[in-house]
């Protein structure tokens, strides 16, 4: 049965004559606990896409629906609650806060909810240990080296155990080692139930995903 | 992991944002509780002075008459009905609304006296109210203690050829001069003094007086307020203010304090300026930050809160900073303008006022960036999805 429903997703950006069309009509169904790749060109439209399927862009028409609910039909606090609560992220660019330490970033998605202080501390460092990190719980970002800081990121979008998990290009500033790291690890939460939804450039990365559809002109070309 | 942490880390981070997000409140609450404490001090100081300078309301009989002089050159007067005041009725100004502002009440009784073909005035005096009311009345010898002892006004003991212990008869009756009053430069100078209750036995007038002198605390409180409440308590009694020059300087201090709070305000908005915008520059410069904790789920009150958080600390601090700056700045500067001061005391509402005016300031000013803030589409903040 789908988890996920994309039905006739549409992204326009400007208006009048600069009107660009972004996504132009995506339907899609994404089975729970699946991993798709999504490909594509750069400007494609993949990212726009990604960003719509995560509850951060509004579509200009079309609705989303995971499980049953629409997500656009939430409103701005409740729809940010649900990503809280649904919905983990893995950026590019890492995108940890400079001036938290390890620990703290990890505990980043916990510090609005109700958990007591120790249980905080407990789930943040049990996603570090997930990642291998354990040991560098107290280190600033930018006392890592990249792959590193990719984990931390990952360990920050799993520290709640959202059931989705959407990357954009999560190996894309790394080398081809910890690339592979990264992505073995993302296939072990992905065995372990989480729904994965990534967009790579990389062919190899994507064939760790069940699933590779790609997006062209702003619509899936290939499913 | 709480907001408070990431606000709190936030400012240890950005220290030279934060300490010229301080700097620019810090100032403006220096500058603020400077003026207002300077102006203050220098009113107490004025008030002060105006305490040690005597009375500052006169009770006299009410009289029909018409006083003749001008320039201080007495022309004499016609006097249709003299009343005098009974002493009991002194009492009454005890019971008035501003009882709290009166000081010292000296009630007086004169009495002329012949001795030795030589005349001269004898003034009965409550001597405990008296030299309070006249801190500087420097006596050689000692003010009367008993009812047999007077006391002499050197010019008075001159001319009588009087010095403490010697004997002088005031109308039948043996006086001993217990002490001489050393040189004034007023009419106290040609007096003799002695006990009111004495006075009046003699002169035949108990239970009455010709006419008190007041020395009232007028800090806080209009001074022809109480001379009016006077007036209504003890109507036999004519009650004039005698501080029409102090009144004046107090009226520049009211204009200077106005001066004062004028240029506190524009100092104020310009701090609150300087908040507004190193808040929009910090919020601007955490496009991507804001965009994460929008993306992993916190709600706009979240973010509001956050950066509200950081306006509350900076703002707390600058205005703990600033009025200890102030405080310390006025003690220590304030003597170089207008030389010593009598008294310096903080004032808890300058204290309290000045910490919640700078967390006023600080939040009103960062509420435009921290609305912005939350109001950041995250994808747009991040750019990267």
């Amino acid at each position: 049965m789908s988890y996920i429903h994309v039905n006739n997703v549409v992204k326009e950006f400007g208006n009048g004559s600069g009107k660009v069309s972004a996504v132009s009509g995506i339907n899609l169904s994404v089975e729970q606990e699946a991993f798709i790749s999504v490909m594509g060109e750069s400007g494609a439209g993949k990212s726009t896409f990604l960003s719509m399927i995560g509850g951060l862009l509004r579509p200009t028409q079309g609705e989303i629906l995971i499980g049953d609910i629409d997500i656009y039909g939430l409103k701005r606090d409740k729809l940010a609650d649900f990503r809280r609560e649904f919905m983990g992220f893995i950026f590019q660019s890492f995108q940890l806060v400079p001036y938290l330490n390890v620990l703290e970033n990890v505990q980043l998605p916990l510090a609005v909810t109700h958990h007591s202080e120790k249980e905080k501390k407990s789930l943040a460092l049990s996603a570090l240990e997930r990642v291998n990190l354990g040991d560098k719980a107290r280190r600033l970002p930018n006392q890592l080296s990249g792959g590193e800081q990719e984990r931390v990121a990952i360990a920050r979008a799993v520290v709640n155990e959202p059931p989705i998990l959407f990357a954009d290009e999560p190996t894309g500033n790394l080398d081809s080692k910890n690339s592979d790291d990264i992505m073995n690890l993302l296939k072990a939460l992905n065995a372990e139930g989480q729904t994965i939804i990534m967009v790579t450039h990389s062919m190899a990365n994507a064939e760790f995903g069940d699933r590779i559809i790609e997006i062209r002109d702003g619509k899936v070309e290939e499913n | 992991m709480k907001l408070h942490n990431i606000a709190i880390n936030n400012l240890r981070r950005r220290k030279t944002k934060a300490l010229f997000l301080l700097m620019g409140l810090m100032i403006g609450v220096t500058s603020v509780v400077a003026l207002l404490t300077a102006t203050r001090v220098m009113k107490e100081d004025i008030v002060h002075k105006m305490e040690e300078f005597g009375a500052n309301i006169i009770i006299t009989p009410r009289s029909e008459g018409i006083s003749l002089n001008y320039g201080g050159l007495s022309l004499g007067g016609i006097s249709f009905d003299l009343r005098e005041i009974a002493e009991t009725d002194l009492a009454k100004i005890r019971t008035i609304k501003n009882a709290d502002n009166i000081r010292t009440v000296s009630p007086k009784i004169f009495g002329a006296f012949e001795n030795r073909d030589r005349k001269a005035l004898v003034v009965g005096v409550n001597f405990a109210s008296e030299l309070s009311l006249k801190p500087w009345w420097k006596l050689s010898g000692a003010a009367p203690k008993t009812d047999e002892e007077i006391l002499a006004g050197q010019e008075a003991a001159e001319r009588f050829g009087l010095k403490p212990g010697s004997p002088i008869t005031i109308k039948d009756k043996e006086f001993r001069i217990s002490g001489i009053l050393n040189l004034t430069g007023s009419q106290d100078d040609s007096l003799f003094f002695m006990k009111l209750p004495m006075a009046q036995e003699i002169f035949n007038k108990t239970g009455k007086v010709a006419m008190a002198e007041v020395a009232a605390h007028c800090g806080n409180c209009p001074i022809t307020e109480i001379v009016r409440q006077i007036s209504e308590r003890i109507p036999a009694a004519k009650v004039t203010a005698v501080q029409q020059v102090v009144e004046g300087r107090m009226g520049t201090l009211a204009g200077l304090q106005k001066l004062s709070l004028g240029i506190s305000a524009i100092v104020l908005l310009v701090g609150a300026m300087v908040v507004f915008v190193t808040m929009m520059a910090s919020v601007n410069e955490r496009t991507r930050e804001i965009g994460i904790f929008s993306a992993i789920g916190f709600r706009r009150s979240h973010i509001m809160r956050i950066i509200l958080l950081e306006a509350l600390i900076v703002s707390f601090t600058a205005g703990v900073i600033g009025y200890l700056a102030g405080i310390g700045g006025t003690h220590f500067f304030l003597p170089f303008f207008i030389g010593k001061i009598a008294g310096f005391t903080p004032d808890p509402i300058v204290a309290a006022g000045s910490l919640l005016l700078s967390v006023l300031i600080g939040l009103a000013a960062s509420f435009y960036p921290a609305m912005t803030a939350s109001k950041m589409d995250p994808s747009e903040a991040l750019r990267t999805l």
